[in-house]
């Protein structure tokens, strides 16, 4: 039974882990108390996320007027950072289940905390079109329940309403996928737990122990989860992305947009998942399994994705020359040079000259680097949007109404709240599951641990391989 | 595990190796194998146990054409039957747009469906209390359990040797 291991694969696991020793380091950080730069981090988070309650209250009770928006430009902030968080979440189910279809064994260092991520990102996601209703009560509206106005129902052509399914539908998958991927995890933890601490994570792991046909339907459900959950995932961005391109405003008007707002998606969801696991991995000691491979792989998922990005921004302004149609070259020649040139300059520099930087080796292997970098690509990302949004409409068709948009603090107030959401949702999973898939990791390491692939690996070992896929 | 006091002789065997053996070499003495706990999803033991492959997708499949029509179905009802209006001069029953809807809902349907059969069919449930045989079959031991309700003493024997035999590092017994 030699191991169906190419000799170019590298470990993914080091350190010489045994099964015993991947359970102490990933479910030991769940069992101490946290330490300071925890606390820290914990009472910032939730510091912004109160700041953002307010400014919330604070729109519902003055009304939307507490916001910069007018009648030329009706979505400024709210929109673009909906559509930035959306984006965000796209990360998480595209290393869980496209990256599971594809075989890809370096997704189970990462895909737990990514889909967690997911969704506490589309948690601030779906924030944002519900306060830009204004009315928040009345948010159950946007969906079709039988009423007394007739019944009259929502419209099912509209690309506003195409959102509302597509997102709640993500958030529905994406929490179903994570919860069952975590149910045997919380069983180790649960196994390891006493007193109070064993009740609760005796609930939360549904009673699973780990008999052979369980784990043949889970990994069965696990694939399927996968399967269809992948399509879905390229599906939410399309139809956002379709909230413009339907409109009939030139720049938003166009084909390109689906793809494009996918592989921006992507693009930005690596460049959070690589921020958040370059602090998580230092902080919780996970080296040995988020190994500078994973940050690799990823870097290379960004440097794929951030040239297509910058092919169709490249695109775009050459069918709108070569379209002969005035307004849709005025619209681009206003994105680049007009009122808002700077957020078109930083769009440019942020997600497709910088990243260039990962064609090189020695960068994408470079833990500093690439952190700097997925900064930069989350600052790029959200200018993108704003660029799509506020550029466009600030110059529509009329000049006598065009106008110029700066958030109110109320706006930014609102955007600061939702890295307080997410952050503060983000450190207590990291208090209360496994940030590293523990169970997957287990059944990766006959193939990827150091010491039965990496270069001191003892050949010939009798026991090496046969867990392989 | 569902009858009442069961009695379970149960080796642990340290490697998921070694449990491959144990069950190769149970199926060759006609040993009735009760169960097999590993910590994660060993691959190649399916076959050995005599597993017949998930008809989960079978389930799926079901609960997703469900949502296709139920999100296509309704639809069209309320643009053609119950409340029609026309959006944009197009046509009350606008296939194309509807789409996106009928894509999401055949997800919808169908994730909601095979989660909820997983967890019914292996009668999971949040706040059931599982007899646990040893709490580090969730950590790094592989767990071979025979049941020995009735059995002889002899046969007990015979066991035991067999699980020394095959490596197994801890034997225990238990009533559940």
């Amino acid at each position: 039974m030699s191991a169906p291991v190419s000799k170019l694969r590298e470990p993914l696991i080091m350190g010489s882990k045994t099964y015993h020793q991947i359970t102490e380091d990933l479910v030991g950080p769940t069992e101490k108390a946290p330490n300071s730069a925890w606390i820290i981090a914990f009472i910032l988070a939730v510091t912004f996320l109160s700041f953002g309650l307010f400014c919330i209250a604070w729109t519902i009770y003055v009304g939307i007027g507490s916001w910069d928006l007018n009648r030329t430009i009706g979505w400024g902030w709210d929109i673009t950072n909906f559509v930035w968080w959306v984006g965000i979440g796209h990360a998480g189910t595209l290393i869980s289940a496209i990256l599971l279809l594809f075989r890809q064994k370096w997704r189970t260092g990462v895909n737990r905390a990514a889909e967690a991520m997911t969704i506490f990102a589309v948690m601030c996601a779906g924030l944002f079109p519900l306060i830009h209703m204004g009315r928040l009560w009345l948010a159950i509206f946007i969906f079709p329940y039988p009423n007394t106005r007739g019944p009259l129902w929502v419209n099912f052509n509209s690309p506003l309403l195409w959102d509302v399914f597509a997102i709640s539908t993500y958030f529905t998958v994406s929490v179903l996928f994570w919860y069952t991927g975590l149910v045997p995890d919380f069983a180790t933890v649960r196994d390891r737990a006493k007193g109070i601490r064993k009740n609760i994570y005796n609930a939360l792991s549904f009673g699973w122990t780990g008999k052979a046909k369980h784990w043949q339907r889970w990994e069965s459900l696990s694939l399927l989860l996968a399967g269809i959950a992948t399509p879905l995932v390229l599906s939410v961005h399309t139809i956002v992305s379709f909230d413009f391109a339907t409109s009939i405003i030139p720049g938003w008007h166009t084909t390109i947009f689906p793809p494009y707002f996918v592989a921006g998606a992507i693009f930005s969801g690596f460049a959070m998942v690589l921020t958040l696991m370059l602090i998580a991995r230092k902080i919780l000691g996970l080296e040995d399994y988020i190994t500078v491979n994973h940050i690799e792989s990823m870097n290379k998922v960004i440097l794929l994705t951030g040239n297509i990005v910058g092919v169709a921004y490249l695109t775009e302004l050459f069918i709108s020359w070569y379209s002969q149609y005035t307004y849709e070259q005025f619209a681009f020649f206003n994105r680049a040079t007009g009122v808002y040139w700077w957020s078109y300059f930083g769009m440019m520099t942020c997600n497709v000259l910088s990243p260039q930087i990962f064609w090189v080796k020695k960068y994408r292997r470079s833990v500093f680097v690439t952190f700097i970098m997925s900064i930069f690509i989350n600052i790029g990302m959200w200018f993108e949007r704003f660029v799509i949004i506020a550029t466009t409409l600030a110059r529509d068709y009329l000049p006598s109404s065009w106008s110029y948009y700066k958030p109110t603090w109320v706006e930014i107030g609102i955007y600061l709240g939702t890295f307080g959401l997410f952050f503060t949702c983000f450190l207590l999973f990291t208090r209360v599951a496994p940030v590293v898939a523990v169970a997957e990791v287990k059944s990766i390491l006959k193939t990827s641990g150091d010491q039965y692939i990496g270069p001191d690996a003892k050949h010939g070992h009798e026991k090496a391989g046969t867990a392989a896929h | 595990m569902a009858d009442k006091h069961s009695e379970v002789l149960f080796g642990l065997y340290d490697d998921e190796v070694d449990l491959l053996d144990a069950v190769k070499q149970a199926n060759a003495d006609h040993l009735e194998i009760m169960d097999v706990l590993t910590p994660f999803p060993v691959h190649g033991l399916d076959p050995l146990l005599g597993l017949e492959e998930s008809r989960l997708h079978i389930a799926g499949f079901i609960y997703g054409a469900l949502g296709t029509m139920t999100a296509f179905g309704f639809m069209t009802w309320v643009f053609t039957r119950d409340w029609p209006i026309i959006f944009g001069g197009k046509p009350y029953w606008s296939v194309p747009a509807f789409i996106p809807i009928t894509f999401e809902l055949t997800v919808l349907f169908c994730a909601i469906g095979i989660t909820v059969t997983f967890y019914t069919i292996c009668g999971l449930a949040p706040g059931k209390t599982p007899d646990i045989l040893d709490d580090r079959i969730t950590d790094d031991k592989f767990c071979l359990a025979f049941k020995t309700n009735g059995q002889s003493s002899e046969q007990i024997s015979k066991l035991k040797n067999f699980f020394s035999r095959t490596g197994a590092s801890e034997v225990h017994n238990k009533v559940i």
